[in-house]
């Protein structure tokens, strides 16, 4: 039996990791650096959902995919340049900032309020996807409160693979501690499942996957409308990078064993 | 004591990203060009730069490494960027835009790369612009992947025009690759014997089709013409060996050797037959005119790239030079800046910068000259066609009149707007042969132009980006492959017609009315920009350019101490330093362009919104920068040449009303650089606090 499903995956933009990410007071908050300015990338994690998603709706005819971005709508626009070639899916666009230093409560309102306005969605068919973490705030709380303002109470976190069982029914397989995997039986949508970095490798850019995708890129764009976060809900007291720090190098040929000595050693010092 | 440069003006934050480049290269809006560029950086950074890293240079072979990345452009839309949607591509319209991008994309990381992705441009660009429209589509959709469940091999082309010595180099007039008819039979169509050899011929070791240029050995033949050869068919087709370079590596070259049985219906845009003879309807210079016109300036957007992506890199090696030793405490300026302590470090720096932003400024303008271009030349060949209108002098005749309408419309344009006639403007732009004539003037000055510049003098401020690096520009671990970078520039300089053949070029063209017309509109638009706007050299520029006005008119006029005629075809040593000079002055130009297109749009884009006075200010400065030495290159030149071929002691042999004009002009000249160094000491401020990314996003 092959079932057509609608997933949602949430995710939005984090700044280019190679980037340097410099901690300031701005005029409403923490903030980085000249953060506007850096080019960004997808949050990898939300990558991954994404992905996972695109490939749920190739083996599951009739399935719909909706990225559901939260984010500067400029900034959106130009990441979607390289993520809409990778994958198809409708866009939906919610113009707002995407720091590391919001609220995640406030987000996962915004999201799920978003996610309750897709017109013809079937809630019966639904899989919520995203990161389980952020590369920009690394709570991993926000996928829970999505979940739970949809009233959605099956929530897979850290989850690195979904298969559709021949019965309808889903297993999950989620990261526990000590390298080990918790495998789940769900019998169905509704879920929400935050990913790890599931099996897929990321799909090349194809400029006409993105061509196709744009028809509905630029009008949700269009009309994206301001995202109302209230940004009270938190005050940060001082915000500074952590103290123990790895400086980036560049070696060549390492294996794999010497990568893994030395940030044993790293963290042991 | 006061200090102009004192006053505290914005400084660039970070250093231009995609937001700024769309903008000044104008494809801010063009959705499709952003996504091929994403696709084909996304090729260049990942795939492209591991080959480099993993040694792939070293080897003239083609390796099954290097053959993954013709897969990794077909997967990515490289390869179908030049198609049009109904032959399997996806871009509608003309692609020399989007193919300088594709060009600049990979060669930022390897030329060598960019030019086996665009050598099948070049082998299909005789069919694209000159090919029977059955030819058109059999070649056009051959070469585009195939799709999932698609049973076909992609064809992959090679263009074959070089031939072993003596023949086909830079005089692509002397052919020895000869055509003869094998056997016509009546009422069938004729088979041709083709023999040619070629020298240097680029994707050949895996070639399945080939657009060989050849001459007649046949009276039977009219003319010489393209044609193509294909793999299968009757007699040799020998890719032979591969060509020993030294330079772009990851493409593939060989010396091939042709013997082969065709049908004529593989003459590159078909044949006519009158009194038993075949007249091909192009010969191979018409055809080969029309390629490189085009495919010249992705050869220049190379150089341009390797310019531009060494700035990264050098800052980074500049700015961590100390960091480690004992004098070098964090927080020090020798920890925090390095090398950039020094002040020529952060001049020579701008330089380069310079350099590759008014060649990219330049490339990209001629690239979209030709999208321009490209329907007006479509829409009169049809009409020549059609009215059949064919050789050099009935072509004249056509354009006589439209030669006059351009005349009187670049002369309305150079008015200001509130006077101009919109009707006469309307009727005039409606009219496509003057519009022909208006966009062929410049299209046949700025692409020569770019292709000389960028790469020449790009080659030789490549080796300064080197220099900046010290001992580890020279190695094969440098980030950014610098050293690779520069030797490849002497290829980029060299293929496709070397520097002399775009002098030659130029020589002609930039002595146009129609051009020359235009010149002068530029010269009085710098001078309105320079009275509201003093801090971008528009005054510098404009001065230099009436220089050079002034000594291309009197060069053209006077006569040397001996009575010989100064400007002239064989006077190389006139002709072509006027040449370069003119190229210094239209990048110089294209940059304050496309710094005012940054600061006009730029508001539209929020991201930009917090950057942008920042990137305003030291666009602004790199355009005084760069005009200052545009303005240098113009003085020494022209003054060269015209108190140069005096007798000794003679000087006065220049009437003296010209002496004093020339004498006035380049006073002017130097009087405009005023300001110019603070300009670029403003600059060298900036480039020690730009922020630049922790690790190059390519690997080494
Ligand atoms: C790696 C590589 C790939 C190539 N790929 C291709 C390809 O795919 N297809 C193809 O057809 N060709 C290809 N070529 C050939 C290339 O286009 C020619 O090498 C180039 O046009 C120059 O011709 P030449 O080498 O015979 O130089 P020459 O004609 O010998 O010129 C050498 C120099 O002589 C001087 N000179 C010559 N004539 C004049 C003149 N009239 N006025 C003033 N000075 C002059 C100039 O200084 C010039 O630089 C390739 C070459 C290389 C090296």
């Amino acid at each position: 039996m092959t079932t057509a499903f609608n997933i949602v995956v949430c995710g939005s933009l984090v700044p280019d990791p190679l980037q340097t990410l410099e901690p300031i007071q701005g005029p409403t908050g923490p903030a980085l650096k000249n953060e506007m300015m850096l080019p960004s990338v997808l949050d990898p994690w939300a990558g991954h959902a994404l992905f996972e998603a695109a490939n749920l709706a190739k083996h599951h005819p009739g399935t719909k995919v909706y990225l559901v971005s939260l984010g500067p709508k400029a900034k959106l626009q130009q990441l979607m340049m390289t993520i809409a070639q990778k994958v198809p899916f409708e866009f939906v666009c919610l113009d707002g900032p995407a720091s590391g230093f919001l609220d995640s409560r406030e987000v996962a309102k915004a999201l799920a309020s978003a996610i309750e306005k897709i017109p013809g969605l079937d809630k019966t068919k639904l899989l919520v996807f995203g990161g389980y973490s952020s590369a920009s705030r690394d709570a991993g709380t926000t996928m829970q409160m999505i979940a739970e303002q949809l009233g959605i109470s099956d929530v897979f976190l850290g989850a690195d693979e979904l298969k559709v069982q021949p019965d309808g029914s889903f297993r999950i397989m989620e990261r526990i501690e000590g390298g080990q995997y918790q495998i789940s039986s769900c019998a169905g949508a509704p879920i929400v499942i935050g990913w790890a970095t599931g099996n897929l490798p990321e799909p090349p850019n194809n400029p006409q996957v993105g061509m196709a995708n744009m028809r509905t890129i630029m009008p949700a764009l269009q009309k994206a409308q301001p995202a109302a976060l209230k940004t009270d809900g938190i005050q940060y007291a001082s915000v500074q990078l952590p103290q123990q720090q790895r400086q980036t190098k560049i070696v060549k040929d390492t294996p794999v064993e010497e990568i893994a000595k030395e940030i044993v050693a790293w963290i042991r010092s | 004591m006061s200090n102009i440069n004192t006053e505290k003006t914005a400084l660039m934050s970070t250093l231009p990203g995609d937001d700024v480049r769309q903008i000044m290269w104008r494809f801010a809006d063009r959705y499709e060009h952003q996504m091929v560029v994403q696709a084909t950086r996304s090729v260049a950074r990942g795939m492209v730069a591991r080959l480099v890293a993993d040694k792939q240079r070293h080897t003239h072979d083609w390796t099954p490494q290097k053959q993954e990345m013709l897969k990794a452009f077909d997967e990515a839309g490289v390869t179908a960027a030049f198609m049009e949607p109904d032959q399997g591509g996806y871009i509608t319209g003309p692609k020399n835009l989007v193919l300088a991008l594709v060009a600049f994309e990979l060669a930022w990381v390897d030329a060598g790369a960019a030019t086996a992705s665009l050598a099948n441009n070049l082998a299909l660009e005789p069919i694209h612009e000159k090919g029977t429209p059955e030819q058109i589509h059999h070649y056009m959709s051959g070469c585009v992947p195939p799709k999932p469940g698609e049973k076909r091999e992609i064809l992959r082309g090679s263009f074959a025009l070089t031939e072993p010595l003596p023949y086909v180099g830079v005089d692509a007039g002397m052919l020895s690759g000869k055509i003869r008819i094998a056997e016509w039979k009546e009422g069938k169509e004729p088979i041709i014997q083709v023999e040619k050899r070629g020298r240097f011929i680029t994707n050949m070791g895996y070639a399945t089709f080939v657009t060989a240029a050849v001459d007649t050995d046949d009276p039977r033949i009219k003319s010489s013409c393209m044609v193509i050869l294909e793999k299968g068919d009757q007699g040799i087709y020998d890719p032979g060996a591969p060509t020993l370079k030294l330079v772009h590596q990851l493409s593939c070259t060989h010396d091939p050797i042709f013997n082969l049985k065709i049908p004529a219906s593989r003459i590159i845009g078909g044949y006519t037959i009158k009194d038993g003879v075949i007249i091909p309807n192009y010969n191979h210079n018409e055809v080969i005119e029309a390629v490189f016109r085009r495919t010249r300036v992705t050869v220049a957007m190379m150089t341009t790239a390797k310019l531009l992506s060494a700035i990264e890199p050098v800052i980074r090696y500049q700015r961590t030079r100390y960091r480690g030793g004992e004098a070098a405490k964090p927080g020090t300026p020798r920890y925090d800046l390095g090398i950039q302590q020094k002040e020529d470090a952060q001049h020579r720096l701008l330089d380069v910068w310079a350099t590759g932003e008014a060649s990219a400024s330049l490339g990209f303008e001629a690239a979209r000259l030709f999208d321009e271009f490209d329907p007006l030349e479509k829409q009169k060949d049809a009409m020549f066609l059609k009215d059949g209108i064919k050789g050099p002098r009935a072509q004249m005749k056509v354009f006589a009149e439209p030669r006059k309408r351009a005349l009187e419309y670049i002369e309305i344009m150079g008015k200001p707007e509130a006077q101009r006639d919109a009707k006469r403007v309307q009727d005039l732009e409606n009219d496509f042969l003057t519009m022909y004539v208006v966009k062929e003037s410049l299209a046949d000055v700025f692409c020569p132009a770019c292709k000389l510049w960028n790469t020449g003098y790009g080659a030789t401020m490549m080796r300064e980006a080197v220099s900046l690096m010290g001992g580890y520009g020279i190695t094969e671990d440098c980030p950014g492959f610098l050293t690779q970078k520069w030797s490849d520039a002497q290829l980029e300089a060299t293929y496709e017609g070397p520097e002399c053949v775009q002098r030659r070029q130029m020589s002609l063209t930039m002595v146009s009315d129609v051009f020359l017309a235009q010149f002068k509109n530029w010269i009085k638009d710098l001078r309105a920009l320079d009275a509201k706007k003093p801090g971008m050299g528009a005054g510098t520029l404009a001065s230099a350019m009436e220089l050079w006005l002034w000594s291309i008119e009197y060069l053209q006029n006077a006569k040397d101490a001996n009575g010989k005629t100064l400007y002239a075809g064989q006077r190389q040593g006139v002709t072509f330093p006027m040449a370069d000079a003119l190229a210094w002055l239209l990048g110089s130009r294209q940059l304050i362009l496309d710094t005012l297109e940054l600061e006009r749009k730029g508001p539209e884009n929020s991201v930009l919104a917090e950057g942008l006075t920042g990137f305003v200010n030291f666009y602004s400065d790199l355009s005084y920068l760069q005009a200052a030495r545009a303005a240098g290159e113009v003085g020494k030149v022209c003054a060269e040449l015209v108190y140069g071929y005096q007798a000794k002691g003679a000087t006065c042999a220049l009437p003296n009303a010209a002496i004093k004009t020339f004498a006035e002009l380049r006073s002017k000249l130097d009087g405009s650089l005023a300001g110019a160094r603070l300009a670029k000491d403003r600059a060298a401020e900036a480039v020690t606090q730009v922020m630049i990314p922790e690790a190059l996003d390519y690997p080494l």
